[in-house]
């Protein structure tokens, strides 16, 4: 008898030396593109200009090639299934490979400060680009497991082992190998570019956004109001996507994000000149570096029209990213995923991608101008002594007091908030979210404005209404702060088993 | 003569019927779009079709095509015993099965003087009314989810899974139990069954005010539905609505206390109505029939059907759990209609025999078939985000509409 059983149809199908084989001649490429990269690296940093570039690119291409090689290589030692064997080499090539270029993105940033501006803006743009999808991957996890915990549920659990960490990780596989479907009948460059439109403004800001003051692609000296143009710029995308899907549904979506996020702006706009107005200039850096005595110091907290537009900031990013309550435009009950409805595969991972980019960059924006950017509650005053010293004293420096560590921290803290309230409210109407726009928050923005002039007119910096304003809205923040905090320690010391069953388990005989 | 303006495409015979008289010879008319909510869309519950006629957000009328879910049940029930049919009345209001099973059953027993023992009447009021907690369970999660708020939904189906252990405990199927049949329950209750329906119910009851701390006086939720497709009473009851739909509007009418079918005279509970707002904790902006009020009556009625279920745990006697009557059962030639409060409304069923074990007819009267009639009554005027506020607080079960 013949018997064809489950072990033969997982075992490899290669022959019994294809293995060994393979195994060798994969650790010998590794090995052989691992000595390449330490001597390219070598020579790279002997160059100078378009050579010192070129090395560069040569030594990250080396080093993806190593770590795939030798990644594979083990992978065909150790496992059997072929299967596995994919997923793994894609996993480590996504994996290293973005790490790889985080790490020699940034790692010159320490230890050369001069060096040309071009490799500069290369390794900005390479670490803006590592950065949003090191990010993105992390928050859709992230943002699966909130929810999952807020509905009584675990979230991603299985895969990658601990909760599921590598879950981004196996969407995003799955996105990038599936059928690139064209609708019918669909504008089909309009459709392409859409989603490419709708990327990379949220991408570009990240060349303008500080994480620190000398972790900034370009300091740009007009950076807050190309940050904001750019949030804008992403609804162009939108709107071409919902055009050029030939589906009514996604028009509604597109015309109902067209509506929100420009009406929104204005609101955004308005409060987003209280800082300009305390600063006096719209370098985001100058901004962050007002905000280095501590927390009360921070901007939110001078006064309470500052307190006012912070929340006013908070609410209209809110719209602006498209994000519950004001999730209308990808309301999924009614338009089923409105303007990325007709999307699939990797142009539908790229608009979330964009989405998660502009989360990110509403809060870590949010931070900057108002809560701190990136110092720590702690005063910077208190570590000056380490701030010029030795490699180590100047790391402990930005992990204690001011560093790019700090700032990221504020941004996934606002995303929290943000993810927190998409799985917490139903949805607000069109006529409605736009109600709340003209009626509600264009006032009460334009008052805080308008309070704010007369504030910086009347009331001088060391004087005791100041003092009294600032020591009050401080103490609100420190409040709310501490309330969201008792809510997190809540929700992790009052965590539930999963459902247990009534009736079953203790039946007699089970 | 009337002029169109603009033919083409976008207009078509929804036109020619609706607004013959609209149209006027130079006037400038916008676009209206006709738009298809299709029978596959994440709002619409269940496999129901709505042509939408819209001027922008704007709607302006609503149409609804139906049968996508049609199973020919009451020409099953024409070749087949009541027996075998019990399990096709479970698959009518899927959610709210063992009501479905109970109303036939009470109708055959009526049609052919079966007598039911009274444990088993408890025991069938103790499951109708536990999928009737369960059936609202699902619409309030529902619902919340059409709203853009997720999360309610799976607090519902939390919920839920507890009632669903208890069902399978009690005849082993978690949706379609087809426990409930002529002369009483198919199977006894399981040993400790009464003690953890008390544990479920201590367990359940001050979680309706926790969902209605989350959801229903949430301002967001309450701007969403209060005010939004209004039906007053007189709509109601000429469009033959029933159930919750018809109690939002202020009618106080259930089956359950106005015509006691089983046993239902000896319980003490109260027929929750809609209300208008100001008082009592209810939203300022609610209006008697709106949508708000609809949803508000189903939240109210699970807390009444605690009450209900707690009195029957300590009422329930010990004895017999069905009267199965011997051989083979004939069904005197005669029709008996008999209606049962079911999750959505009056559920009836008409069984005609004529002295064979078969039945010669047997019509059913699906409560969400009539209560999604008054769908293009009232959805004209209203914005496109209102239609599934309205249409879920109507809350149809396609299984129902189309049989």
């Amino acid at each position: 008898m013949n018997t064809f059983t489950t072990e033969d149809a997982l075992r490899s199908r290669w022959s019994p030396d294809a293995k060994p084989r393979a195994v060798r001649w994969l650790a010998g490429l590794g090995v052989i593109a691992a000595v390449l990269t330490v001597v390219l690296w070598f020579l790279a940093s002997r160059l100078t200009g378009v050579g010192y570039v070129v090395g560069i690119i040569a030594t990250v291409a080396t080093l993806l090639g190593a770590v795939t090689f030798l990644g594979a290589a083990a992978v065909i030692q150790f496992s059997t299934l072929v299967g596995r064997l994919l997923f793994r080499l894609a996993f480590l090539i996504f994996l290293g490979g973005i790490g790889a270029t985080i790490v020699i993105a940034w790692i010159p940033a320490l230890l050369w400060p001069q060096k040309p501006l071009v490799v500069r803006d290369v390794l900005a743009v390479i670490g803006a680009v590592g950065f949003v999808s090191i990010f993105a991957s992390f928050a859709i996890w992230w943002e699966r497991k909130v929810a999952g915990r807020i509905q009584s549920r675990l979230g991603p659990m299985r895969v990658g082992g601990w909760h599921g960490w590598a879950q981004s990780m196996a969407d995003g596989l799955k996105l990038f190998q599936k059928e690139d479907l064209m609708p019918g009948g669909g504008d089909v460059s309009l459709f392409r570019m859409a989603a490419y439109v709708a990327f990379v403004p949220a991408l570009g800001l990240f060349i303008a956004l500080p994480f620190s003051v000398a972790w900034v692609g370009r300091d740009l000296d007009v950076g807050l109001i190309f940050i904001v143009a750019m949030f804008g710029l992403g609804v162009i995308g939108v709107l071409l996507g919902g055009w050029a899907s030939n589906n009514k549904w996604s028009m509604y979506g597109a015309m109902r994000e067209a509506c929100q996020v420009i009406s929104y702006e204005i609101p955004l706009g308005f409060s987003l000149l209280v800082p300009i107005m305390i600063a006096g200039t719209l370098r985001l850096t100058t901004i962050g570096e007002l905000q280095s005595g501590g927390f009360w110091t921070w901007l939110a907290f001078r006064n309470p029209c500052t307190l006012i537009a912070a929340i006013t900031f908070l609410i209209a990013t809110l719209a602006s990213c498209k994000r519950a309550p004001f999730d209308l435009p990808e309301a999924e009950s009614e338009l089923v995923a409105g303007y990325m409805t007709e999307y699939s595969g990797f142009r539908w991972a790229l608009f979330m991608f964009a989405e998660y980019a502009e989360m990110f960059a509403a809060g870590a924006l949010a931070a900057i101008l108002f809560f701190g950017a990136w110092h720590s509650p702690l005063p910077a005053s208190w570590g000056a002594a380490w701030a010029s010293g030795p490699l180590w004293q100047r790391a402990l420096h930005g992990v204690v007091f001011s560093g790019p560590l700090w700032l990221i921290f504020k941004g996934i803290f606002f995303v929290y908030v943000q993810i927190w309230l998409r799985w917490t409210l139903p949805r607000i109407r069109l006529d409605q979210v736009m109600h709340a726009c003209v009626q509600y928050m264009l006032p009460v923005t334009m008052v805080a404005l308008l309070a704010q002039t007369f504030w910086e007119l009347l009331v001088r910096d060391g004087s005791t209404l100041a003092f009294v304003a600032n020591v009050l809205c401080t103490a609100v923040g420190v409040v709310a702060f501490i309330g969201i905090i008792r809510f997190v320690v809540y929700g992790l010391r009052h965590r539930r088993q999963l459902v247990g069953t009534l009736a079953i388990e203790h039946l007699p005989g089970s | 003569m009337i002029h169109r303006m603009a033919e083409g495409p976008l207009t078509n015979s929804l036109d020619s019927v609706a607004d013959v008289d609209r149209v006027v010879p130079g006037e400038l008319r916008t676009e209206e779009m006709l738009i298809n909510m299709g029978p596959q869309h994440p709002s619409t519950h269940g496999v129901l079709r709505l042509m939408l006629r819209t001027d922008g957000e704007l709607v302006l009328e609503v149409t609804p095509h139906i049968g996508y879910l049609h199973r020919c049940a009451e020409k099953i029930g024409e070749n087949v015993t009541p027996y075998q049919f019990i399990p096709i009345t479970d698959r009518l209001d899927y959610l709210a099965a063992m009501i479905n099973n109970q109303g036939f059953s009470l109708a055959v027993e009526k049609l052919a003087g079966v007598a039911v023992p009274e444990r088993a009447s408890f025991i069938r009021i103790i499951m109708a009314e536990l999928n009737r907690i369960a059936s609202h369970l699902v619409s309030f999660g529902s619902y919340a989810l059409d709203m853009g708020a997720f999360t309610p939904f799976l607090y519902g189906f939390r919920e839920r899974e507890y009632i669903l252990d208890l069902f399978e405990s009690a005849c082993g199927a978690r949706l379609t139990y087809s426990y409930i049949s002529i002369g009483g329950v198919t199977q006894d209750l399981p040993e400790g069954f009464i003690e953890k329906l008390t544990q479920f119910l201590d367990y359940f009851e001050p979680k309706i005010d926790e969902y209605n701390d989350l959801l229903s006086y949430n301002q967001i939720f309450v701007k969403r539905t209060t005010n939004v497709g209004v039906i007053s009473a007189h709509d109601a009851i000429a469009y033959g609505l029933t159930g919750p739909s018809l109690r939002g509007s202020g009618v106080k009418w259930d089956l359950r206390k106005c015509v006691p079918y089983d046993i239902y005279d000896r319980f003490e509970f109260d027929i929750p109505i809609g209300v208008a707002g100001g008082s009592d904790g209810i939203p300022r902006e609610a209006v008697v029939g709106d949508s708000w009020n609809r949803y508000f009556v189903r939240m109210q009625e699970m807390k009444q059907s605690v009450r209900i279920l707690r009195q029957c745990a300590q009422q329930i006697p010990a004895g017999e759990f069905r009267n199965k009557p011997k051989g083979v059962l004939k069904l005197p030639a005669k029709e008996v209609y008999l209606e049962v409060e079911g999750g959505r409304g009056q559920l009836g069923f008409l069984v005609i025999g004529d002295g064979k074990p078969i039945p010669r007819r047997v019509k059913i009267r699906g409560p969400s078939f009539c209560n999604l009639s008054i769908a293009n009554h009232v959805c004209r005027q209203i914005l496109l985000a209102d239609i599934p506020a309205i249409l879920g607080s109507i809350d149809v079960v396609m299984g129902e509409v189309d049989r």
